[in-house]
């Protein structure tokens, strides 16, 4: 290891080509020995498993945040645990840096490739490998995709919950990553609270089982911190996924105010009422229009916020929860309110909604899209203070919002070819995050952090708490290999953070503390 | 001697961890102390009592939210939640009469520190599931936090994950945030008679994959039936169904239900409250409690494959005298063994570890739960990762040091 290679980030003095985000300093050894590299690793995965060749490379120079890119040094395509493991020992041993990536569907660029490191792909890991209804579980391969999971046990009636609006593309082993969620979390949980077990590779090619088919861990719940760790733990070969029985029913209400205090009053009341619907979204008005305006789900256009509540259940279960919902909307103020009496119906409601983020690529060049996530009863204020901030930044933003669980989506407008754009809308995002935690929220419900959010997580964060964070991560990446760059703002050798400060005898209390 | 040390905010929890790091004291965590006879029969210097941080500090129920202090009673922070028509939805148990303690007595914090939940863990998750945010004081006597008060939340790593389960070996609990759900407006049970095992298993796997939206399927033997007063009458195994929720709902499940288990058995029903009781009983594991007939007997809790309980229990029962208690659709065995001075462990890993699944020695004696792992020996490298992990946070093993495993 080359020592400064990982203990600072990048200058702009220092740094090439346009990337806006400061990362690890290049380690200009392992760039030397590129072809000895590439060499070893075509040994490991013979065939095209391995590619070297720019124009090979470019697909994969970044994820679903596309303002970051970075060619990879070499792309590798394993297809078994053994190569895998192989890999990854080999990068160990070398101090060569490796990115895992699933579909490269992140928003927050976790799968942003390092022009010294390793991209090591998980995409030929795509078979289901059995489905088990009698225990109600799925074993998967990490490069299956979200909805593979589901189409695949639907002929029997099952589903499996978390559907995060990538769900064609994403794949589980990202979802793993980031502990991906969806429009469901409030009553049915994220990625974490689907998964009994997996099997794992460290970086240093040493291949662990979590869990497996039975309920919860026999010990530390590693499962538990792998799961949203963004590809900086370790690297998923198998996931076992709970799969549940389909809903009798469903059906939606889409309910519109003038006020989106109104809107965030009922949202209140339903959950006090005891009812916890299958979805509950809400959009303001920019974005009940921009939908409206492109798939036609009959939206009105004359209200602040719009929520549609969907439940979900046996059929008598439904229709009388339904009906108290109508009620709450009416002492809520609610200007419309219709129910779904079909499945037809209830599709087009959502129509709009599944649509926002296109619906709003047709009215702006371009678009962040954010996530933080606040207490639910904040939205008023928060919806608020955006209005200001976006008069500030003079910059348009539309909200779609997972009301349910309090998840945010602000969309904000911008063009990257008008100059000062772009860092306004960065400046704007930013601001939104801090003011999400501010209101007692946090800086990400179900993006990750990667390195979109990197640089903010001091603003929720103190030093101790990053520390006991990264210092986990030395437990499994002793130095520091897997997608360094990512989730934490400084980057520390693990010799320094281990270190323990104990002065014998020179404590404030050194007879025993009575309290 | 066994000094306690009894801190009443976070600054004293600090200053006690920091004491021992100095004077290379190693301290034994509790809350109030009601699981204290759960895990490795191991020595320690001082007494951490975190009974003194008490109180609820948050609860706002239209956000299905509240934070406490790790001390606080569970039986409070029940009541505070059921005045608002809602509980904890991961049902935590209570030992008390399991382990020959007190009852009622828990903490939120060594509810979470345990991560052991109720019968409705197949539908609604463990304690782990409910745990939103923490803030704790390591082994290197620094405090740090994670998570938040929203459910969603993928900032940083999810050491609530970690914290739970992790029976204080980690860090010591100073606050807990917990979601906070609608309790069920009414609820009833279906029991199906006179299964055996294998049926049971069988009858539950297909109750399960319904419509019947059920939220806790438990199994009785016959013996272990006969000590529950819900289940004694009819004097034979009893398999029973939960259905929770709003009346017209239960009622439309109890059709389907019925429908599907009448070929399997003749059925019976409990009613809300003898529902409520019955529940409780399987919670709490009362049939094997330390003052009745199962009370000298060894103690497991397996964790396997649903479809697996009924094989475990029976080769269980083939090799001793074994009772053996269903919970989890047959994913969760309570198997209650003669008493014993390894107390039958080769038996019961190996038996496990053919089905998958782990097991955990929960009441044996001390001279026992000294010579034998209570908790399931891990492969060698999930044993380094664990040791790396443990020592990440308490590299000097100040905290619970060796409850868990040797050096854990």
């Amino acid at each position: 290891m080359t020592g400064a290679s990982f203990s600072r980030y990048n200058t702009a003095e220092n740094q090439e080509g346009p990337m806006p985000i400061l990362m690890p300093l290049a380690d200009e050894a392992v760039l030397k020995r590129r072809a000895e590299i590439v060499a070893a690793l075509k040994r490991i995965v013979p065939g095209e498993g391995v590619m070297a060749s720019e124009e090979a490379m470019r697909p994969y120079e970044s994820d679903g945040l596309t303002a970051y890119r970075q060619l990879p040094m070499v792309v590798v395509l394993p297809e078994t645990t053994a190569q895998v493991s192989a890999v990854l020992g080999y990068c160990h041993r070398g101090g060569i840096k490796v990115v895992p990536r699933g579909a490269g569907t992140s928003l927050s660029g976790g799968a942003l490739p390092l022009g010294d490191g390793v991209l090591l792909g998980m995409a030929k890991f795509n078979r289901i490998r059995e489905i088990d209804f009698d225990n109600r579980v799925a074993v998967v391969e990490p490069g299956v995709t979200n909805l593979a999971v589901s189409q695949a046990v639907e002929q029997a009636g099952f589903y499996y919950a978390p559907d995060p609006s990538s769900q064609i593309a994403c794949t589980i082993g990202g979802n793993v990553a980031e502990n991906s969620g969806g429009v469901h979390c409030l009553k049915y949980g994220m990625t974490t609270n689907n998964l009994l077990g997996c099997e794992l590779v460290l970086i240093t090619g040493e291949v662990v089982r979590l869990g497996g088919k039975h309920y919860d861990s026999g010990g530390y719940d590693l499962m538990g911190i792998v799961t949203g760790s963004e590809g900086l733990l370790c690297v998923v070969t198998e996931v076992t996924v709970r799969i549940l029985k389909k809903p009798q029913s469903a059906r939606a209400a889409l309910i519109g105010f003038t006020a989106s205090e109104d809107g965030g009053e009922c949202v209140a009341r339903i959950i006090g009422a005891g009812i916890i619907p299958g979805g509950m979204e809400m959009m303001d008005r920019p974005a009940i229009h921009a939908t409206e305006e492109f798939v036609h789900a009959g939206y009105p256009l004359d209200v602040e916020a719009l929520l549609i509540v969907e439940l979900d259940g046996p059929r008598d279960e439904v229709d009388h929860l339904l009906e108290r919902v109508q009620d709450i909307a009416k002492q809520c103020r609610a200007v419309t309110c219709r129910v779904s009496n079909s499945e037809e119906e209830r599709v087009l409601f959502w129509a709009g909604r599944k649509a926002a983020f296109p619906a709003i690529g047709r009215i702006s060049p371009d678009y962040f899209c954010m996530d933080g996530t606040i207490p639910r009863a904040k939205l008023p204020l928060v919806l608020a203070r955006m209005k200001e901030m976006s008069a500030k930044y003079d910059l348009r933003v539309a909200n779609v919002f997972h009301a349910g669980d309090g998840n945010l989506h602000p969309l904000i407008l911008y063009d990257a070819n008008k100059p000062g754009e772009l860092e306004r809308a960065e400046q704007f995002g930013a601001d939104i995050l801090r003011l999400c935690v501010e209101v007692g929220g946090v800086l990400t419900g179900e993006h990750g952090v990667g390195v979109e959010k990197r640089d903010l997580m001091p603003v929720m964060f103190t030093e101790d708490d990053l520390n006991a964070q990264q210092r986990l991560k030395c437990a499994f990446d002793d130095k520091s290999l897997l997608n360094p760059g990512k989730v934490f703002p400084t980057l520390h050798r693990c010799a320094e953070l281990g270190r323990m400060h104990v002065h014998e005898g020179r404590v404030a209390f050194p007879d025993i503390p009575r309290f | 001697m066994n000094d306690n040390l009894k801190p009443s905010d976070i600054t004293e929890v600090e200053q006690a961890i920091q004491w021992a790091l100095a004077g290379g004291k190693t301290l034994e965590v509790i809350g109030r102390g009601t699981k204290r006879a759960i895990g490795r029969a191991a020595q320690w210097d001082a007494t951490l009592d975190l009974s003194g941080l008490s109180g609820v500090t948050l609860y706002e129920p239209e956000e299905l939210v509240l934070s406490a202090k790790a001390g606080t009673p569970l039986a409070e922070i029940e009541a505070l939640v059921a005045a608002s028509k809602q509980e904890l939805a991961f049902e935590p148990v209570d030992y008390g009469a399991l382990l020959g303690g007190d009852i009622g007595a828990g903490t939120i914090g060594g509810a979470i520190a345990a991560n052991l939940s109720g019968p409705r863990r197949i539908k609604a998750g463990a304690a782990r599931d409910h745990f939103l945010g923490v803030n704790a004081v390591s082994g290197r006597g620094e405090t740090f936090k994670s998570g938040g008060r929203v459910v969603k939340n993928v900032t940083g790593y999810d050491l609530c994950k970690l914290m739970a389960g992790s029976w204080g070996t980690l860090a010591a609990m100073t606050g807990v945030t917990i979601k906070t759900l609608p309790k069920a407006e009414t609820e009833a049970t279906i029991l199906v008679l006179d299964l055996n095992d294998v049926m049971a298993r069988k009858v539950m796997t297909a109750a399960l994959g319904s419509f019947g939206d059920v939220s806790a399927a438990a199994h009785l033997p016959a013996a272990v039936a006969a000590r529950i007063a819900e289940t004694a009458a009819a004097q034979t195994a009893t398999t029973a169904f939960r259905l929770e929720g709003v009346a017209p709902s239960v009622a439309q499940r109890r059709t389907i239900l019925e429908k599907l288990l009448s070929p399997f058995g003749s059925l019976g029903t409990l009613a809300e409250a003898s529902s409520r009781a019955l529940w409780r009983a399987v919670r709490d594991v009362t049939p094997f409690a330390a003052s009745g007939p199962a009370g000298a007997r060894d103690l497991w809790r397996i964790s396997t494959a649903p479809s697996r309980g009924s094989d475990v229990g029976r080769a269980l029962a083939e090799a001793l005298d074994a009772e053996i208690l269903y919970d989890w659709g047959g994913g969760l065995l309570w198997a209650a063994l003669p008493a014993a001075d390894g107390a039958n462990a080769p038996l019961v890993r190996s038996t496990v570890a053919a089905a998958g699944g782990h097991a955990t020695l929960i009441r044996a004696p001390a001279a026992v739960r000294a010579a034998v792992d209570v908790f399931t020996p891990e492969p060698a490298p999930l044993a380094a990762l664990t040791s790396r992990v443990h020592k990440s946070f308490d590299p000097l093993g100040v905290l619970n040091a060796g409850r868990m495993w040797a050096g854990v």
